[in-house]
């Protein structure tokens, strides 16, 4: 099992070392050739303007978007917003997941917070029962789902932080910075 | 179900969404907007960029909390303010605008000589600058959720930058090599909190993000103080005090993500126009000098 991290801009190795802890190959992406004999690609969290106007500068985005077709691609806060159909702002987005974002929707870094998430198919996926942490940093929200997207998580508002699409799953928050590695096996059942 | 802001791993998990990449200091919203263009993951308002604030001379403050809400509204990404060392009601009034980060700052004039602002008290993250991992320790456990090294702003000379990043990433080869019963005496000699500096050993790196800053002007620079180790770039006066900031801009943001790759930095350093004219910071008097303030 091969898994990239696209290392454009963002937090990529706190991914790749979330990976090596459950054992998995973890590769640095920042070229189209970095995307041959990947299992599947995380996208992290960052700066989604960023990360998307370099992609588009590295010729990057019509690769990741077949990458996405036939591979499992798991976009993190900026990852989610960049797998997007539709985020609200002019910015390069792969369009890949039918999901409709809001960059910030929760205000400033001020507003960002932490709170637990009953995920249910997580939890099963990982046969545990607690609860997950979630991080959001100036995080999106996933204001719709659409098509064969469909929710995974949300706040008790309603509010959806986490979505799926086949192989395709988008969360606005950062199992990355936790110790908590369910979120990375979930994504390796997708992968395998 | 609990929800809590302000929290350290909240403070320090921002810093972890701008490693790789650039942080522009900007003095108004056309400026701004050319740095987000450009790939810039945060910018810095500021009312004068570092070089101005030498040739000018006098008392440099906190800005003009109005120029600071202008850029808020016209970038997507985060911003950045800075206060002066020790000044926490300029703080206080930072954070009630919203800014994203208080850069706690050498560039500016210190408002104490002896204290620094107690940042955990604020829900706001701190960046501060450091020359060694002593200061850099020292800031941390008043809580700054990040940190840069100092570099000497304003010059356009790297050297400064180079100092300071070699010594932390130096200090922090030697704790690697420490036998545990000599920690103590390596946090009573460089004047750090000894649980951090255990910490340190530990982890192998710091405990929050460190970017470089003061002198960096060119993608090479930028790559160089990469390859030494630190998580990102500040630049300063080295982007809108050259021939063409957009394209200087852009090309520096390359150059930290393919910061190994030379074929790529070469591609990117041609025909970038004037850099920054630079000073020589071997030829200043150490009066003139920021990086010595801070404590």
């Amino acid at each position: 099992m091969k898994i990239g991290v696209l290392a454009l801009q963002g937090d990529f190795s706190e991914h790749s070392s979330m990976l090596k802890k459950i054992g998995v190959d973890a590769v640095e992406v920042r070229l189209p050739k970095h995307l041959d004999d990947l299992d599947g690609l995380i996208i992290p969290g960052g700066e989604s303007t960023t990360i998307g106007k370099l992609a588009v500068a590295y010729d990057l985005m019509e690769p990741l978007k077949q990458f996405g077709k036939s591979h499992a691609i798991w976009g993190t806060c900026a990852g989610a917003i960049f797998l997007s159909k539709n985020a609200n702002s002019e910015q390069p987005l792969l369009g890949l997941m039918d999901i409709k974002v809001q960059r910030n929707a929760f205000g400033r870094q001020v507003d960002s917070f932490e709170t637990d998430l009953e995920i249910d198919e997580l939890m099963k996926a990982t046969g545990t029962e607690h609860p997950y942490h979630a991080i959001f940093i100036r995080a999106p929200l996933i204001e719709s789902v659409h098509g064969k997207a469909r929710i995974l998580s949300a706040l008790e508002d309603g509010r959806i932080v986490a979505a799926q699409e086949g192989r395709l799953l988008a969360t606005s928050f950062h199992p990355e910075l936790t110790n908590d590695t369910r979120f990375h096996q979930y994504f390796i059942t997708l992968a395998s | 179900m609990e929800t809590k802001t302000g929290t350290w791993i909240e403070k320090k998990g921002l810093a972890q969404m701008l490693k790789g990449g650039v942080i522009m200091d900007v003095v108004n919203v056309e400026q701004a907007r050319i740095a987000e263009d450009a790939g810039a993951c945060a910018v810095m308002a500021l009312e004068r960029v570092p070089a101005d604030i030498r040739a000018d001379g006098g008392v440099a403050r906190m800005s003009d909390p109005d120029m600071i809400l202008k850029i808020m509204e016209a970038v997507s990404i985060p911003v950045m303010a800075k206060c002066r060392i020790g000044h926490f009601v300029e703080a206080q009034i930072l954070e009630s605008l919203g800014v994203d980060y208080i850069d706690e700052s050498e560039v500016l004039t210190p408002a104490d000589e002896e204290h620094h602002i107690l940042k955990h008290k604020f829900k706001v993250p701190f960046v501060c600058g450091c020359r060694n991992i002593g200061e850099a320790l020292r800031r941390i456990g008043e809580g700054a959720a990040m940190i840069r090294t100092k570099g000497e702003a304003g010059t356009g000379d790297v050297v400064e930058a180079v100092r300071h990043a070699r010594s932390v990433m130096g200090s922090i080869r030697q704790l690697q090599t420490m036998g545990d019963e000599e920690l103590m005496t390596f946090a009573k000699n460089n004047g750090a909190p000894y649980e951090l500096v255990k910490e340190v050993k530990q982890l192998g790196r710091m405990p929050v993000v460190n970017f470089a800053a003061g002198g960096v002007a060119t993608p090479a620079d930028a790559a160089l103080m990469m390859q030494l180790g630190v998580d990102g770039v500040f630049v300063g006066s080295g982007i809108f005090k050259s021939g063409d900031p957009a394209k200087r801009a852009a090309a520096i943001v390359k150059s930290v993500t393919f910061y190994q790759d030379a074929s790529v930095l070469a591609e990117v350093s041609k025909n970038l126009g004037e850099a920054m004219v630079g000073r020589n910071v071997s030829q200043m008097p150490e009066g003139e000098k920021m990086a010595g303030r801070g404590w």
